[in-house]
């Protein structure tokens, strides 16, 4: 067997109080395409940076060998000198710049002091094409759409002649058909003998990809499986994943819908005069008190501009449609007024646009309520704390305390306080967009029981989810958005993956 | 846990609010040892709270400015402008004080709600929009003073807010040396907060919160009171409080509950930290850029008055570069130039520590030329030291 192009050993990383690696041992070999998964906090994201130098030698204990050579980098430069790579969640391009630009950032072709551009050109076209990229390398990064941008980092490191390209989460958030083109590149790469890592939550595409797939639990590596040897299934990955086998990652739930409907939208349209385009055009959708309604689509379908444009229209769409909420016609100006009314959105970008991270739980939590807490205009801190500390422990969300800021908490946890604070108005209807984006199994198990509860105690969600199979296994009915046209609503013990993907694509 | 541990590593965990504390505790001991005990005599204390106050109601104005991502630097020449008004107000129009400060605060707020209105109906950037306030109102402190040159003020009653001090109680022969009035109320604040530490100590343990041990918890009591107690026996062993004082402390305390114990305080905190989650909980970002910017402008016209009411006169050039002591003074408290971090007591105290070192070199007959150089230090230094705490907390 030849020397594996990557080893590391006995890697123990601590920060103040936390372990977060745990004599972690790790190999990779050459033109493999190896997948590391594990929940949020496992230690993924904090091997690769010990990888990258993120964490510079010294800072924790064990070795790294590459290509058979002990290294020590210093610096993220150091470990791409060597031929690492990694391309994280968050896209580092300059939107404003172009692609060719984006693409040698940093690496700059010079003639003397001047900065080569028609070469630069051409190298950057060359490079597009090994990752199946036609486009212009003269426009802007903020005109491709986020599957091509994704590329464009790619060809990023490509032109750095990458020997290992470590891809944190790639496809989190790209629709299926780009994340099948970046899968396929990832296997075309491993015939040109590029080695990659692979972190993922989607464990489908660890299954459809994966030659071998290590999986940590706790900071400790607990297995790595290979493909040829053994098969290797969802059962599998999270019984390992989680130290115990969750039977059904959708909890069932008795279906009580009762025929009162909560909440409607007639001929609803929206048109988006930043990009000149009509995004929405005559939705129609009935939700139902204690009903979970889905809503999903591929990119671009319109599924989050559709409750943008519900909740008070923050975008500043020009809208057209009616929305009766309990029977009665309503307009929202303002996401006040949707709250008002008992209208919840749990934001698809809880960072972005759902919590004030530098701020703590308690503070997360009663923001969009603060009349619950109010006595004579005065906040009632003691009545904050309870209230705080009631949600947290309903919702079992993990913090040290509801003073810790938001910013700390893993994935999974910062949803659950996004749920907290959207429950906390107590709300008829909740739109949940993405809820269980970037977080583990377990804490989706725990939103899917959330979910569960909440309907069974009479309250309506519409769920806005890209995964097909939450859709499917968490909804009643489902409708099916496509170029901001509904295309198609099925019960969901009638649909399948199939039957779906042909309304979103029709 | 032994005290002494657990004193280190509650200095250790708070480092970032005490540190202008401890900041200001130093320069102040600094001056005192190097003027031979001058800086720290009752008159210059006295005198340097009145020095302050035109820039620490402003400090705290522009904090709220600051915490929800903007910048005001209209509020200079805006002070002056609105000290030129009330000696105009009360010389040339002949309108007495009691309609003049009201009306003057009410233009005050009007001028910071036109600021609000470019920055959070038209968007545009708040540097620019009051970088162009900043001009118009330098333009309109001349034309309202170029023809009369300075205006002098002659009201005894409204120069009192920037000279005068609260009166004494009717005992001479109590006393004779201090100033009665100034010392009772310093009685009662020290009773009031030691009666607030106590009641907040015990619910922190009602909730099972981490609270200092009993010990410590007394000894920082003992702490506070003894601060307060030595303030108000200094302040009290001259003219006891001045109106300026008693003006800037309401101002403090009033913004500093706003900001602590309403939900307008919590809004603005929630749009400085992140204005599209703030939005989409049903704040209007759009308002609090409106009421921040007209309170910005209320306390300008506070500022402004102080001002002139101290020189009992109004100046072609009242107002020049306030606004940047008064941006400098928020950074100096821990205000944080990314939005939705920074409190008013602690731009109080960054005021403090910039008069203090103007205060004090003047004292030590420092050239004004190393004075500049110095307070740039100082700036510099306390950011830096934000950035650096920052750093090792987060």
């Amino acid at each position: 067997m030849s020397v594996p192009i990557l080893e590391m050993k006995k890697i123990t990383k601590e920060f103040p109080g936390v372990k977060a690696l745990d004599d972690v041992s790790f190999k990779v070999e050459r033109g493999d395409i190896h997948c590391l998964v594990g929940e949020n906090g496992a230690g993924k994201s904090t091997l690769m940076k010990v990888l990258s130098g993120v964490h510079p030698y010294g800072s924790f204990d064990g070795e790294i060998n590459f290509e058979g050579e002990l290294q020590q980098y210093r610096n993220v430069s150091d470990s791409e000198e060597a031929g690492i790579a990694v391309i994280y969640q968050e896209l580092a391009l300059v939107p404003d710049m172009t692609v060719f630009e984006n693409v040698f950032l940093g690496n700059e072709i010079q003639k003397g002091i001047i900065v080569d551009i028609n070469e630069t050109i051409n190298r950057t076209v060359e490079v597009l094409k090994k990752v199946n990229l036609d486009v212009n390398p003269t426009l802007k990064i903020r005109e491709l759409g986020i599957g091509k941008q994704q590329l464009v980092v790619i060809a990023k490191a490509l032109s750095r002649n990458a020997k290992l390209l470590v891809l944190d989460e790639p496809t989190a958030a790209l629709n299926e058909t780009d994340s099948d083109n970046l899968l396929r590149l990832l296997k075309e790469f491993k015939k040109q003998g590029v080695t990659s890592i692979l972190i993922s939550h989607k464990l489908r595409e660890v299954i459809d990809v994966a030659d071998k797939v290590t999986i940590l639990r706790d900071g400790q590596s607990v297995i790595t499986l290979d493909a040829e040897k053994e098969a290797i299934n969802e059962n599998v990955l999270i019984k390992h994943m989680v130290g115990r086998s969750i039977k059904n990652i959708y909890p069932s739930r008795e279906k009580k819908t009762r025929d009162e409907v909560i909440f409607e939208i007639r001929n609803w349209c929206a048109f988006d005069p930043k990009r000149d385009r009509q995004i929405l055009k005559d939705v129609n959708i009935q939700v139902k008190k204690g009903e979970v309604v889905g809503i999903t689509g591929l990119m671009g379908a319109g599924r989050t501009e559709l409750a943008l444009s519900l909740f008070g229209n923050t975008p500043g769409y020009h809208i057209d449609g009616e929305i009766f909420l309990r029977g009665q016609p309503v307009k929202f100006s303002h996401p006040g007024q949707a709250i008002k009314e008992r209208l919840a959105y749990v934001s698809e970008d809880r960072k972005g646009n759902g919590l004030i991270l530098i701020q703590d739980v308690r503070s997360n939590i009663t923001i969009a309520n603060l009349k619950r807490i109010l006595r004579l205009g005065v906040l009632d801190t003691n009545a904050e704390i309870k209230d705080a500390k009631e949600y947290t422990d309903s919702l079992n969300i993990k913090t040290p305390s509801i003073e810790q800021k938001v910013v700390y908490l893993s994935g999974g946890n910062q949803q659950k306080v996004s749920l907290a604070k959207w429950l906390y108005v107590r709300p008829d209807v909740m739109i949940l967009d993405e809820p269980t984006r970037g977080i583990d199994v377990g804490a989706k198990f725990e939103i899917f029981t959330i979910m569960n509860k909440l309907v069974e105690d009479g309250m309506s969600i519409i769920m806005i989810s890209s995964e097909l199979p939450e859709i499917l296994g968490m909804t009643d009915r489902i409708y099916v958005l496509s170029e901001g046209r509904l295309t198609g609503e099925i019960e969901s013990d009638k649909a399948d993956q199939e039957s779906i993907m042909r309304f979103a694509t029709s | 846990m032994s005290l002494l541990q657990e004193l280190k590593q509650l200095l250790k965990r708070n480092i970032r609010d005490y540190g202008m504390y401890i900041a200001l505790v130093v320069i102040m001991t600094f001056f005192a040892v190097s003027t031979d005990g001058i800086f720290i005599n009752s008159r210059n204390i006295s005198n340097l709270v009145n020095q302050m106050g035109y820039i620490a109601v402003m400090a705290v104005g522009v904090t709220l400015v600051i915490v929800i991502r903007h910048i005001d630097l209209s509020i200079g020449y805006l002070s002056g402008f609105m000290g030129a008004i009330v000696a105009i107000g009360l010389t040339r129009w002949g309108l007495p004080v009691w309609v003049v400060i009201p009306l003057v605060l009410i233009i005050g707020i009007l001028a910071g709600l036109i600021n609000g209105f470019f920055v959070a109906q038209l968007g545009i950037p708040s540097f620019v929009a009051t970088l162009a306030g900043w001009l118009i109102y330098r333009g309109a402190l001349l034309q309202a003073t170029i023809k009369t040159g300075t205006i002098i003020i002659p009201n005894d009653t409204f120069n009192a807010i920037g000279n005068g001090y609260i009166p004494d109680l009717p005992l001479p022969n109590f006393l004779p040396d201090l100033h009665k009035l100034t010392l009772l109320l310093g009685f009662a604040a020290a009773i009031a907060m030691v009666l607030s530490e106590i009641s907040s100590r015990k619910n922190k343990m009602k909730y099972g919160f981490e609270v200092l041990s009993k010990n410590l918890f007394v000894i920082k009591t003992i702490f506070i009171v003894l601060v307060l107690g030595l303030v108000t026996y200094v302040l009290a062993g001259y003219n006891g409080l001045s109106w300026t004082a008693v003006i800037v402390l309401a101002v403090t305390f009033i913004y500093h509950f706003i900001t602590t114990q309403t939900a307008i305080g919590r809004h603005i905190y929630a749009v400085g930290g992140n204005p599209e989650a703030a939005e989409l909980s049903g704040i209007s970002v759009k308002k609090i850029t409106y009421i921040v910017f007209g309170s910005m402008g209320m306390l300008t016209a506070l500022s402004g008055m102080l001002y002139a009411s101290r020189l009992q006169s109004a100046t072609t050039t009242a107002g020049a570069g306030f606004e940047l002591d008064a941006i400098a003074a928020a950074f100096v408290g821990g205000v944080s130039s990314a939005g939705g971090v920074g409190k008013v007591t602690g731009s109080l105290i960054g005021a403090l520590v910039m008069i203090s070192l103007i205060n004090g070199m003047n004292l030590m007959g420092v050239d004004i030329s190393t004075q500049y150089i110095l307070r740039g230090a100082v700036l510099l230094a306390a950011v830096v030291f934000d950035v650096a705490t920052r750093r090792r907390t987060g």
